[in-house]
Protein backbone atom coordinates (compact mmCIF):
# COMPACT_ATOMS: atom_id res chain seq x y z
CA UNK A 1 0.00 0.00 0.00
CA UNK A 2 1.43 3.29 -0.85
CA UNK A 3 1.87 5.12 2.10
CA UNK A 4 0.18 9.25 2.06
CA UNK A 5 2.39 11.31 3.13
CA UNK A 6 1.01 14.79 4.24
CA UNK A 7 2.13 17.35 2.30
CA UNK A 8 4.42 20.08 3.68
CA UNK A 9 3.28 23.94 3.69
CA UNK A 10 5.98 26.25 3.18
CA UNK A 11 5.60 29.70 5.18
CA UNK A 12 7.32 32.85 5.96
CA UNK A 13 7.47 33.98 9.02
CA UNK A 14 10.03 37.40 9.81
CA UNK A 15 11.58 36.60 6.70
CA UNK A 16 12.43 32.90 7.23
CA UNK A 17 10.68 30.02 5.13
CA UNK A 18 9.63 27.15 7.40
CA UNK A 19 8.20 24.22 6.67
CA UNK A 20 5.50 22.27 8.44
CA UNK A 21 1.98 20.33 8.70
CA UNK A 22 -1.16 20.69 7.44
CA UNK A 23 -2.70 21.98 10.40
CA UNK A 24 -0.21 23.40 12.29
CA UNK A 25 -0.55 26.68 14.16
CA UNK A 26 1.39 30.11 12.98
CA UNK A 27 3.12 29.74 16.87
CA UNK A 28 4.02 25.92 15.79
CA UNK A 29 5.77 27.36 13.42
CA UNK A 30 7.45 30.00 14.77
CA UNK A 31 8.43 27.78 17.55
CA UNK A 32 10.05 24.95 15.22
CA UNK A 33 12.25 28.17 13.92
CA UNK A 34 13.23 28.83 17.15
CA UNK A 35 13.50 24.83 18.05
CA UNK A 36 15.89 24.44 15.40
CA UNK A 37 18.19 27.76 16.02
CA UNK A 38 18.13 28.86 19.21
CA UNK A 39 19.27 32.86 18.42
CA UNK A 40 15.91 32.93 16.66
CA UNK A 41 13.81 32.29 19.88
CA UNK A 42 13.23 36.30 20.07
CA UNK A 43 11.10 35.78 16.88
CA UNK A 44 8.22 33.53 18.74
CA UNK A 45 5.36 35.60 19.82
CA UNK A 46 4.56 35.55 23.71
CA UNK A 47 1.93 33.71 24.61
CA UNK A 48 -0.13 33.90 28.41
CA UNK A 49 -3.46 31.76 27.83
CA UNK A 50 -1.94 29.53 25.36
CA UNK A 51 -0.32 26.43 26.62
CA UNK A 52 0.34 23.49 23.87
CA UNK A 53 -0.56 20.42 26.55
CA UNK A 54 -3.69 21.87 26.74
CA UNK A 55 -6.24 20.98 23.54
CA UNK A 56 -8.25 23.89 22.55
CA UNK A 57 -6.16 26.59 25.12
CA UNK A 58 -5.43 29.85 23.40
CA UNK A 59 -7.13 32.39 21.68
CA UNK A 60 -8.01 34.89 24.85
CA UNK A 61 -5.10 36.98 25.94
CA UNK A 62 -4.38 38.48 22.25
CA UNK A 63 -0.38 38.43 23.73
CA UNK A 64 0.35 36.55 20.39
CA UNK A 65 -0.88 38.50 17.63
CA UNK A 66 1.23 39.09 14.40
CA UNK A 67 0.45 40.53 11.12
CA UNK A 68 -0.39 37.86 8.29
CA UNK A 69 1.14 40.13 5.15
CA UNK A 70 -0.24 37.18 2.71
CA UNK A 71 -2.62 34.82 3.28
CA UNK A 72 -1.69 32.01 1.32
CA UNK A 73 0.17 31.64 -2.14
CA UNK A 74 -3.64 31.09 -4.12
CA UNK A 75 -5.05 34.49 -2.24
CA UNK A 76 -2.28 36.92 -1.42
CA UNK A 77 -4.01 39.47 0.17
CA UNK A 78 -3.13 40.49 3.49
CA UNK A 79 -5.72 39.70 6.39
CA UNK A 80 -7.14 42.76 7.47
CA UNK A 81 -6.66 42.72 10.81
CA UNK A 82 -3.89 41.05 13.51
CA UNK A 83 -4.97 37.48 13.90
CA UNK A 84 -3.59 35.58 17.22
CA UNK A 85 -1.26 33.04 16.08
CA UNK A 86 -1.89 30.61 18.25
CA UNK A 87 -5.14 29.61 16.85
CA UNK A 88 -4.75 30.98 13.77
CA UNK A 89 -3.80 27.85 11.23
CA UNK A 90 -1.03 28.09 8.14
CA UNK A 91 -1.88 28.05 4.68
CA UNK A 92 0.89 27.38 1.25
CA UNK A 93 2.75 30.57 0.68
CA UNK A 94 1.41 32.46 3.97
CA UNK A 95 3.43 35.12 4.87
CA UNK A 96 4.04 36.79 8.42
CA UNK A 97 5.20 39.44 10.23
CA UNK A 98 5.99 39.26 14.11
CA UNK A 99 8.93 41.29 14.89
CA UNK A 100 9.11 43.06 11.66
CA UNK A 101 5.97 44.66 12.02
CA UNK A 102 5.83 48.31 14.09
CA UNK A 103 1.97 47.58 14.36
CA UNK A 104 1.99 44.53 15.63
CA UNK A 105 4.67 45.78 18.11
CA UNK A 106 2.63 47.85 19.25
CA UNK A 107 0.03 46.90 19.95
CA UNK A 108 1.71 44.53 22.01
CA UNK A 109 2.55 47.19 24.07
CA UNK A 110 -1.48 47.94 24.52
CA UNK A 111 -2.14 44.23 25.49
CA UNK A 112 0.42 44.21 28.37
CA UNK A 113 -1.05 47.68 29.43
CA UNK A 114 -4.72 45.91 28.90
CA UNK A 115 -3.13 43.06 30.88
CA UNK A 116 -1.84 44.75 33.90
CA UNK A 117 -4.88 47.13 34.18
CA UNK A 118 -6.89 45.20 36.94
CA UNK A 119 -3.29 43.64 37.64
CA UNK A 120 -1.94 44.42 41.25
CA UNK A 121 1.87 45.23 41.31
CA UNK A 122 2.10 43.04 44.10
CA UNK A 123 5.24 41.41 42.69
CA UNK A 124 7.27 41.89 45.97
CA UNK A 125 4.70 39.79 48.22
CA UNK A 126 3.60 37.52 45.09
CA UNK A 127 5.14 33.84 45.18
CA UNK A 128 5.44 33.88 41.04
CA UNK A 129 7.77 36.43 40.85
CA UNK A 130 10.54 35.25 39.16
CA UNK A 131 9.01 32.66 37.28
CA UNK A 132 6.10 34.80 36.18
CA UNK A 133 4.72 35.16 32.46
CA UNK A 134 2.99 38.41 33.10
CA UNK A 135 6.33 39.82 34.27
CA UNK A 136 8.83 38.94 31.19
CA UNK A 137 6.26 39.64 29.06
CA UNK A 138 5.76 43.15 30.28
CA UNK A 139 9.48 43.64 31.00
CA UNK A 140 10.22 42.08 27.16
CA UNK A 141 7.38 44.16 25.60
CA UNK A 142 5.07 46.64 28.07
CA UNK A 143 6.36 50.20 28.84
CA UNK A 144 7.85 51.34 32.05
CA UNK A 145 5.21 52.72 33.61
CA UNK A 146 1.35 52.61 34.37
CA UNK A 147 -1.03 55.07 32.87
CA UNK A 148 -4.17 53.81 34.78
CA UNK A 149 -5.13 56.00 37.47
CA UNK A 150 -8.26 54.35 38.75
CA UNK A 151 -9.41 51.37 41.25
CA UNK A 152 -8.07 48.24 40.64
CA UNK A 153 -11.20 45.54 40.51
CA UNK A 154 -10.57 43.54 44.18
CA UNK A 155 -12.25 40.10 45.26
CA UNK A 156 -13.62 38.33 48.06
CA UNK A 157 -11.38 36.04 49.60
CA UNK A 158 -11.86 32.28 48.63
CA UNK A 159 -10.20 29.32 50.78
CA UNK A 160 -10.09 26.32 47.92
CA UNK A 161 -8.42 24.36 49.65
CA UNK A 162 -5.04 23.21 52.16
CA UNK A 163 -2.74 23.14 49.42
CA UNK A 164 -3.99 26.00 46.52
CA UNK A 165 -3.64 29.17 47.43
CA UNK A 166 -6.14 31.20 44.79
CA UNK A 167 -5.66 35.51 44.57
CA UNK A 168 -8.43 36.34 42.00
CA UNK A 169 -6.97 39.84 42.01
CA UNK A 170 -4.03 38.80 40.08
CA UNK A 171 -5.50 36.40 37.84
CA UNK A 172 -5.40 37.58 33.85
CA UNK A 173 -8.16 35.40 32.65
CA UNK A 174 -6.35 32.89 30.77
CA UNK A 175 -8.77 29.75 31.29
CA UNK A 176 -5.81 27.58 31.04
CA UNK A 177 -6.59 25.96 34.89
CA UNK A 178 -9.92 25.97 33.62
CA UNK A 179 -8.62 23.08 30.82
CA UNK A 180 -6.58 21.84 33.34
CA UNK A 181 -9.65 20.98 35.25
CA UNK A 182 -11.27 19.96 32.72
CA UNK A 183 -8.42 17.00 31.70
CA UNK A 184 -8.05 16.04 35.06
CA UNK A 185 -12.14 15.87 36.14
CA UNK A 186 -14.83 14.18 33.87
CA UNK A 187 -17.83 16.79 34.84
CA UNK A 188 -17.41 20.45 33.97
CA UNK A 189 -18.97 22.38 36.54
CA UNK A 190 -18.64 25.94 36.01
CA UNK A 191 -15.22 28.08 34.42
CA UNK A 192 -14.91 31.67 34.81
CA UNK A 193 -18.33 33.41 36.47
CA UNK A 194 -19.88 36.68 35.59
CA UNK A 195 -18.71 38.58 32.19
CA UNK A 196 -16.71 41.63 31.90
CA UNK A 197 -14.15 42.98 34.43
CA UNK A 198 -16.16 41.03 37.08
CA UNK A 199 -15.99 37.65 35.54
CA UNK A 200 -13.96 35.18 38.18
CA UNK A 201 -12.49 31.51 38.64
CA UNK A 202 -14.99 29.99 40.21
CA UNK A 203 -16.87 26.72 41.83
CA UNK A 204 -14.82 24.61 38.80
CA UNK A 205 -11.64 24.86 40.71
CA UNK A 206 -12.91 24.55 43.97
CA UNK A 207 -14.71 21.09 42.78
CA UNK A 208 -11.98 19.88 41.01
CA UNK A 209 -9.82 20.78 43.98
CA UNK A 210 -10.27 17.19 45.35
CA UNK A 211 -8.73 15.69 42.59
CA UNK A 212 -5.26 13.99 42.73
CA UNK A 213 -4.28 16.32 40.01
CA UNK A 214 -4.99 19.25 41.00
CA UNK A 215 -1.62 20.78 41.95
CA UNK A 216 -0.97 21.41 38.17
CA UNK A 217 -3.07 24.43 38.74
CA UNK A 218 0.07 26.36 40.14
CA UNK A 219 2.30 25.28 37.30
CA UNK A 220 0.03 25.74 34.52
CA UNK A 221 -1.18 29.39 35.76
CA UNK A 222 0.99 32.22 34.22
CA UNK A 223 0.59 34.96 37.36
CA UNK A 224 0.30 34.22 41.03
CA UNK A 225 -2.94 33.84 40.87
CA UNK A 226 -3.03 29.85 41.91
CA UNK A 227 0.07 29.14 44.10
CA UNK A 228 1.36 26.80 46.39
CA UNK A 229 0.17 27.16 49.36
CA UNK A 230 3.10 25.14 51.03
CA UNK A 231 5.29 27.05 49.96
CA UNK A 232 3.55 30.62 50.34
CA UNK A 233 6.08 33.06 51.67
CA UNK A 234 8.94 30.37 51.94
CA UNK A 235 11.33 31.82 50.21
CA UNK A 236 11.74 33.63 46.43
CA UNK A 237 12.35 31.64 43.55
CA UNK A 238 15.76 32.94 42.87
CA UNK A 239 16.72 31.87 46.49
CA UNK A 240 16.02 28.66 45.99
CA UNK A 241 17.92 25.72 43.60
CA UNK A 242 16.19 23.96 41.14
CA UNK A 243 17.10 20.08 40.70
CA UNK A 244 15.80 17.62 38.18
CA UNK A 245 14.48 14.72 40.18
CA UNK A 246 12.09 11.63 39.52
CA UNK A 247 10.61 8.93 41.61
CA UNK A 248 8.55 6.06 41.32
CA UNK A 249 4.91 6.77 41.18
CA UNK A 250 2.14 5.50 40.56
CA UNK A 251 -0.09 7.53 39.84
CA UNK A 252 2.11 10.12 37.53
CA UNK A 253 4.95 10.34 35.50
CA UNK A 254 7.44 11.18 38.56
CA UNK A 255 9.75 13.74 36.74
CA UNK A 256 9.57 16.81 39.15
CA UNK A 257 12.07 19.52 39.40
CA UNK A 258 12.76 20.30 43.44
CA UNK A 259 13.59 23.63 44.92
CA UNK A 260 16.39 23.43 46.87
CA UNK A 261 16.50 26.14 49.87
CA UNK A 262 20.31 24.55 51.18
CA UNK A 263 19.32 21.05 51.96
CA UNK A 264 15.62 21.88 52.00
CA UNK A 265 13.21 20.72 49.33
CA UNK A 266 10.85 23.86 49.80
CA UNK A 267 8.49 23.27 47.11
CA UNK A 268 8.29 20.51 44.56
CA UNK A 269 7.04 21.26 40.82
CA UNK A 270 6.81 19.97 37.14
CA UNK A 271 9.17 20.14 34.79
CA UNK A 272 8.94 22.91 32.17
CA UNK A 273 10.23 22.99 29.26
CA UNK A 274 11.62 26.15 27.24
CA UNK A 275 8.22 27.34 26.31
CA UNK A 276 7.06 27.55 30.26
CA UNK A 277 5.16 24.95 29.68
CA UNK A 278 4.60 21.99 31.67
CA UNK A 279 4.90 18.42 29.47
CA UNK A 280 4.17 15.68 32.04
CA UNK A 281 1.29 16.64 34.93
CA UNK A 282 2.46 15.69 38.42
CA UNK A 283 0.71 14.29 41.35
CA UNK A 284 -0.85 15.99 44.53
CA UNK A 285 1.29 13.53 46.20
CA UNK A 286 4.62 14.04 44.59
CA UNK A 287 3.76 17.91 44.81
CA UNK A 288 2.92 18.28 48.34
CA UNK A 289 3.43 15.54 50.52
CA UNK A 290 7.20 14.21 48.79
CA UNK A 291 9.50 16.87 50.20
CA UNK A 292 12.37 15.03 51.79
CA UNK A 293 15.68 14.52 49.70
CA UNK A 294 15.20 10.53 50.78
CA UNK A 295 11.91 10.39 48.64
CA UNK A 296 14.05 11.32 45.28
CA UNK A 297 16.50 9.99 42.83
CA UNK A 298 18.45 13.26 41.52
CA UNK A 299 19.59 13.71 38.27
CA UNK A 300 21.53 16.92 38.46
CA UNK A 301 20.89 20.42 38.46
CA UNK A 302 18.08 22.12 36.00
CA UNK A 303 19.09 23.61 32.75
CA UNK A 304 18.57 27.58 33.57
CA UNK A 305 18.81 30.66 31.19
CA UNK A 306 21.53 33.17 32.41
CA UNK A 307 18.87 35.61 31.43
CA UNK A 308 16.83 33.99 34.42
CA UNK A 309 16.51 35.79 37.87
CA UNK A 310 16.82 32.19 38.95
CA UNK A 311 20.21 31.38 37.67
CA UNK A 312 21.26 34.43 40.71
CA UNK A 313 23.67 34.18 43.21
CA UNK A 314 24.27 30.54 41.39
CA UNK A 315 27.71 29.42 40.23
CA UNK A 316 27.65 26.59 38.28
CA UNK A 317 30.12 26.34 35.81
CA UNK A 318 28.29 26.61 32.61
CA UNK A 319 26.37 29.62 33.92
CA UNK A 320 29.91 31.72 34.31
CA UNK A 321 30.76 33.07 30.83
CA UNK A 322 34.51 32.05 30.45
CA UNK A 323 35.76 33.62 27.22
CA UNK A 324 38.48 31.45 25.65
CA UNK A 325 40.09 34.28 24.25
CA UNK A 326 42.80 34.73 27.47
CA UNK A 327 43.37 31.04 26.60
CA UNK A 328 44.17 31.43 23.52
CA UNK A 329 46.50 34.48 23.91
CA UNK A 330 48.66 32.71 26.90
CA UNK A 331 49.19 30.04 24.11
CA UNK A 332 50.55 32.58 22.00
CA UNK A 333 52.81 34.30 24.47
CA UNK A 334 53.96 31.48 26.52
CA UNK A 335 55.51 29.09 26.60
CA UNK A 336 54.13 25.32 28.56
CA UNK A 337 56.05 24.24 31.48
CA UNK A 338 59.32 22.39 30.64
CA UNK A 339 58.30 19.34 33.55
CA UNK A 340 61.49 17.38 32.15
CA UNK A 341 63.86 19.43 33.85
CA UNK A 342 65.82 17.78 36.43
CA UNK A 343 64.67 17.95 40.07
CA UNK A 344 67.52 18.96 42.52
CA UNK A 345 66.71 18.29 46.34
CA UNK A 346 70.44 19.15 47.48
CA UNK A 347 70.49 22.01 49.56
CA UNK A 348 73.80 23.03 48.84
CA UNK A 349 73.40 22.57 44.57
CA UNK A 350 70.34 24.24 44.74
CA UNK A 351 71.59 27.59 46.94
CA UNK A 352 74.87 27.29 44.51
CA UNK A 353 72.60 27.19 41.53
CA UNK A 354 70.36 30.46 42.62
CA UNK A 355 73.87 32.25 43.50
CA UNK A 356 74.33 31.97 39.88
CA UNK A 357 70.23 33.01 38.83
CA UNK A 358 71.22 35.67 40.64
CA UNK A 359 73.89 36.77 39.11
CA UNK A 360 73.37 36.47 36.07
CA UNK A 361 69.39 38.46 36.45
CA UNK A 362 72.46 41.84 38.14
CA UNK A 363 74.55 40.80 35.27
CA UNK A 364 71.40 41.25 32.38
CA UNK A 365 70.17 44.04 33.98
CA UNK A 366 73.16 46.04 34.01
CA UNK A 367 73.16 45.64 30.54
CA UNK A 368 73.22 48.71 28.45
CA UNK A 369 70.42 47.77 26.38
CA UNK A 370 68.35 47.39 29.22
CA UNK A 371 69.16 50.85 30.47
CA UNK A 372 68.17 53.11 28.46
CA UNK B 1 76.13 74.68 45.39
CA UNK B 2 76.49 78.45 45.93
CA UNK B 3 77.80 79.93 48.61
CA UNK B 4 74.59 80.70 50.36
CA UNK B 5 73.80 76.78 50.03
CA UNK B 6 76.74 75.36 51.00
CA UNK B 7 76.51 77.49 54.47
CA UNK B 8 74.59 75.21 56.03
CA UNK B 9 72.89 77.16 58.74
CA UNK B 10 70.38 79.75 56.63
CA UNK B 11 68.63 76.68 54.90
CA UNK B 12 68.49 75.33 58.30
CA UNK B 13 66.67 78.29 60.13
CA UNK B 14 64.50 78.58 56.71
CA UNK B 15 63.31 75.33 57.37
CA UNK B 16 62.35 76.02 60.92
CA UNK B 17 60.60 78.88 60.12
CA UNK B 18 58.23 76.78 58.13
CA UNK B 19 58.07 74.70 60.92
CA UNK B 20 57.42 77.08 63.27
CA UNK B 21 54.83 78.95 61.09
CA UNK B 22 52.67 75.45 61.23
CA UNK B 23 52.07 76.26 64.87
CA UNK B 24 50.00 79.16 64.43
CA UNK B 25 47.85 77.40 61.89
CA UNK B 26 44.97 75.83 62.67
CA UNK B 27 45.13 72.01 62.47
CA UNK B 28 43.66 69.72 59.77
CA UNK B 29 43.25 66.97 61.50
CA UNK B 30 40.35 65.89 64.02
CA UNK B 31 39.93 64.31 67.20
CA UNK B 32 37.92 61.22 65.77
CA UNK B 33 35.60 59.49 66.95
CA UNK B 34 35.20 62.50 69.60
CA UNK B 35 35.34 65.22 67.03
CA UNK B 36 33.56 63.96 63.49
CA UNK B 37 33.43 65.20 59.90
CA UNK B 38 30.31 66.26 57.95
CA UNK B 39 30.16 63.41 54.92
CA UNK B 40 27.82 65.04 52.73
CA UNK B 41 24.90 64.19 52.12
CA UNK B 42 25.16 61.44 49.68
CA UNK B 43 27.92 59.33 51.90
CA UNK B 44 26.67 55.80 52.36
CA UNK B 45 26.71 54.51 55.67
CA UNK B 46 25.27 52.19 57.95
CA UNK B 47 22.13 50.48 56.55
CA UNK B 48 18.07 51.13 58.15
CA UNK B 49 14.81 49.41 57.78
CA UNK B 50 12.68 52.21 57.50
CA UNK B 51 9.05 52.28 58.56
CA UNK B 52 6.26 54.59 57.11
CA UNK B 53 4.84 57.77 58.56
CA UNK B 54 2.38 55.18 61.16
CA UNK B 55 5.04 53.17 62.27
CA UNK B 56 4.62 50.05 60.18
CA UNK B 57 7.77 48.36 58.81
CA UNK B 58 7.70 49.29 55.03
CA UNK B 59 9.93 45.96 54.24
CA UNK B 60 7.85 42.83 52.51
CA UNK B 61 10.93 40.53 52.45
CA UNK B 62 10.52 40.70 48.60
CA UNK B 63 14.31 39.79 47.93
CA UNK B 64 15.79 42.37 45.83
CA UNK B 65 17.79 43.32 47.90
CA UNK B 66 19.30 40.03 48.69
CA UNK B 67 19.92 39.69 45.11
CA UNK B 68 21.09 42.52 43.67
CA UNK B 69 23.94 42.71 46.77
CA UNK B 70 27.11 41.78 44.84
CA UNK B 71 28.79 40.51 47.97
CA UNK B 72 25.97 38.50 49.03
CA UNK B 73 25.77 39.85 52.39
CA UNK B 74 21.73 40.27 52.94
CA UNK B 75 19.47 37.41 54.08
CA UNK B 76 15.98 37.20 54.88
CA UNK B 77 13.16 34.90 55.98
CA UNK B 78 9.64 36.19 55.30
CA UNK B 79 6.24 35.48 57.66
CA UNK B 80 3.04 36.39 56.75
CA UNK B 81 1.28 39.26 58.71
CA UNK B 82 -1.39 37.74 61.33
CA UNK B 83 -4.59 39.41 62.02
CA UNK B 84 -4.08 42.33 64.51
CA UNK B 85 -0.60 43.01 63.39
CA UNK B 86 -1.45 45.77 60.42
CA UNK B 87 0.02 48.15 62.81
CA UNK B 88 3.43 46.51 62.41
CA UNK B 89 3.84 45.73 59.03
CA UNK B 90 2.56 47.59 55.93
CA UNK B 91 2.08 44.62 53.54
CA UNK B 92 0.89 41.09 54.31
CA UNK B 93 4.44 39.58 54.23
CA UNK B 94 7.24 40.73 56.22
CA UNK B 95 10.88 40.19 56.33
CA UNK B 96 11.05 37.95 60.35
CA UNK B 97 14.86 37.88 59.85
CA UNK B 98 16.04 40.62 58.24
CA UNK B 99 20.29 40.02 58.53
CA UNK B 100 23.36 41.90 56.51
CA UNK B 101 26.62 40.86 57.16
CA UNK B 102 28.69 43.87 57.80
CA UNK B 103 31.82 42.10 57.01
CA UNK B 104 30.81 41.32 53.71
CA UNK B 105 28.97 44.70 52.88
CA UNK B 106 31.41 46.58 50.54
CA UNK B 107 28.59 49.55 51.11
CA UNK B 108 27.36 50.10 47.23
CA UNK B 109 23.80 51.17 47.86
CA UNK B 110 22.59 48.87 45.23
CA UNK B 111 20.14 47.32 47.87
CA UNK B 112 18.94 50.96 48.30
CA UNK B 113 18.03 50.61 44.52
CA UNK B 114 16.81 47.53 44.10
CA UNK B 115 14.29 48.14 46.77
CA UNK B 116 10.58 48.29 45.76
CA UNK B 117 9.22 49.81 48.84
CA UNK B 118 11.53 52.50 49.66
CA UNK B 119 12.09 50.29 52.55
CA UNK B 120 16.38 49.87 53.08
CA UNK B 121 18.80 52.83 52.91
CA UNK B 122 22.17 53.37 53.68
CA UNK B 123 22.55 56.40 56.27
CA UNK B 124 24.47 59.41 55.00
CA UNK B 125 25.42 60.28 59.15
CA UNK B 126 26.32 56.96 60.46
CA UNK B 127 28.43 54.15 59.27
CA UNK B 128 29.38 51.00 61.52
CA UNK B 129 30.82 51.46 64.12
CA UNK B 130 34.23 49.46 65.19
CA UNK B 131 33.59 45.86 66.08
CA UNK B 132 35.61 43.54 67.83
CA UNK B 133 34.00 40.41 67.93
CA UNK B 134 32.91 38.52 64.76
CA UNK B 135 29.40 37.82 66.60
CA UNK B 136 29.14 41.84 66.57
CA UNK B 137 29.06 41.63 62.16
CA UNK B 138 25.92 40.41 61.61
CA UNK B 139 23.28 43.15 62.03
CA UNK B 140 19.50 41.59 62.46
CA UNK B 141 16.14 43.34 62.55
CA UNK B 142 17.06 45.19 66.16
CA UNK B 143 19.78 47.14 65.04
CA UNK B 144 18.42 48.16 61.78
CA UNK B 145 14.75 48.85 61.98
CA UNK B 146 14.17 52.39 62.72
CA UNK B 147 13.79 53.96 65.95
CA UNK B 148 10.01 55.96 66.01
CA UNK B 149 11.48 58.20 68.30
CA UNK B 150 14.64 59.56 66.81
CA UNK B 151 13.79 58.94 62.80
CA UNK B 152 16.41 59.24 60.08
CA UNK B 153 16.23 62.28 58.19
CA UNK B 154 17.66 63.50 55.28
CA UNK B 155 16.75 66.60 52.79
CA UNK B 156 16.56 63.92 49.46
CA UNK B 157 15.06 60.89 49.08
CA UNK B 158 15.55 60.48 45.68
CA UNK B 159 18.22 61.03 42.89
CA UNK B 160 15.83 63.37 41.03
CA UNK B 161 15.22 65.16 44.37
CA UNK B 162 19.19 65.47 45.46
CA UNK B 163 20.05 66.59 41.66
CA UNK B 164 17.08 69.07 41.64
CA UNK B 165 18.70 70.37 45.20
CA UNK B 166 21.94 70.47 43.94
CA UNK B 167 21.16 72.46 40.51
CA UNK B 168 19.42 74.93 42.77
CA UNK B 169 22.08 75.27 44.94
CA UNK B 170 24.43 75.41 42.38
CA UNK B 171 22.62 78.40 41.08
CA UNK B 172 22.57 80.64 44.13
CA UNK B 173 18.92 80.21 44.85
CA UNK B 174 18.07 80.06 48.53
CA UNK B 175 17.21 76.59 49.12
CA UNK B 176 16.63 76.02 53.27
CA UNK B 177 15.59 72.43 52.93
CA UNK B 178 14.05 70.84 56.13
CA UNK B 179 15.37 67.30 56.44
CA UNK B 180 12.36 65.06 56.65
CA UNK B 181 11.90 61.42 57.84
CA UNK B 182 9.81 59.84 55.08
CA UNK B 183 10.41 59.95 51.21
Amino acid sequence: MEEIKPQLIKITFDGIEVEVEPGTTIMQAARKIAEADESQGYLVPPAMCYYKPLPTSGGKCRACLVRVAAGSAKDPRPMPKLVPSCITQVQEGMIVENTTNDAVLDTRKSIVEFLLINHPLDCPVCDQAGECHLQDFSFEHGSAKTRYEEERRTFEKIDIGPFVQLHMTRCILCYRCVYTADQITNKRVHGVMNRGDASEISTYIEKAIDNDFSGNVIDVCPVGALTDKTYRFKSRVWFSKPVDAHCDCEKCSGKVTLWYRGDEVIRVTARKNIWGEVNEFICNTCRFERKKTSDWTIEGPTKVKRSSVISANKYRKDLIAKPDFALKLAATQFKPIDDEREYTTDIETVRHQSIENNDKANHRSLLPQNNN
Amino acid sequence: MTLMERAYLPAIATGMAITLKHFFKKKVTIEYPEVKRYLGPVFRGRHILKRDAEGRERCTACGLCAVACPAEAISMVAAEREKGEEGLYREEKYAAVYEVNMLRCIFCGLCEEACPKQAVYLRHDEFIPVFSDRDQVIWGKDLLVEDMNNRYTREAWTKEEARSLDLKRANGEATNVVPRAIP
